[in-house]
């Protein structure tokens, strides 16, 4: 399970995710910002597939480990009503050296934000708006 | 001849502007993915300028607009992700 409705606790990920032959992890989280393309930002509802998303971060995850077979890696990526700085997601990615871990986190979180469908709707003093529908298609 | 019945889910954008989370959809055979979509635009007047779908999902995996819709297929339109 890749997807929660609670906050992220990215210590216990840590813990889940590092084996004693690793000699470094690298955690990323994405954070809740107050502002977005010049607005103010005050909160954000991730909406998602559910099901689908599931598969598609498994298959990232899975692709990601066949790239990196000496890194173990996981994510959790939170949905529902989040205010400025909640975590929405974090990816921890262990290795025996630190190479690897940069890399395959990066990677997970730049193929995480392309393909899984997951939403977010804005919430601001100028009203909301579903980010990257607008002038699309 | 509308002889199959496919289950439509809404998301984020999509389910303001339709209302819903889903429903249920009697299709003729041979119906593809995208024509679902041109019928969605006329349905509702906030799709009109959108004439190129957004990415499609059957039976929770991408699939192309030409995609031929089967009886009991779970179809979703997926507006831009903004995940992470």
């Amino acid at each position: 399970m890749y997807l929660t409705d609670d906050p992220i606790d990215a210590r216990a990920l840590v813990t889940r995710v590092m084996r004693p032959t690793d000699g470094a992890y690298v955690l990323f989280e994405g954070v809740v910002r107050n502002h977005h393309e010049g607005k103010a930002v005050q909160s954000i509802f991730y909406d998602a597939y559910r099901p689908m998303a599931e598969k598609e971060i498994d298959a990232i995850v899975r692709d990601i480990l066949s790239r990196f077979p000496d890194v173990a890696l996981t994510v959790v990526h939170r949905l529902g009503h989040l205010v400025v700085g909640d975590s929405s997601i974090a990816i921890v990615t262990a290795s025996p050296h630190r190479a690897e871990a940069f890399a395959a986190c990066r990677m997970a979180i730049d193929r995480i934000k392309e393909t899984v469908p997951i939403w977010k709707k804005e919430r601001g003093p100028d009203g909301e708006e579903w980010v990257g529908w607008q002038g699309r298609c | 001849m509308q002889s199959m019945k496919i289950r439509q889910l809404f998301f984020a954008v999509l389910r303001d502007i339709a209302g819903t989370d889903a429903r249920d959809l009697a299709l003729g055979d041979g119906t593809t993915a995208g024509q679902v979509w041109q019928s969605l635009r006329e349905q509702y007047a906030k799709l009109r300028d959108y004439a190129q779908p957004p990415m499609i999902a059957v039976n929770e995996s991408y699939a192309a607009p030409d995609t031929i819709l089967r009886d009991g297929d779970e179809l979703a339109f997926i507006p831009p992700v903004a995940g992470g």
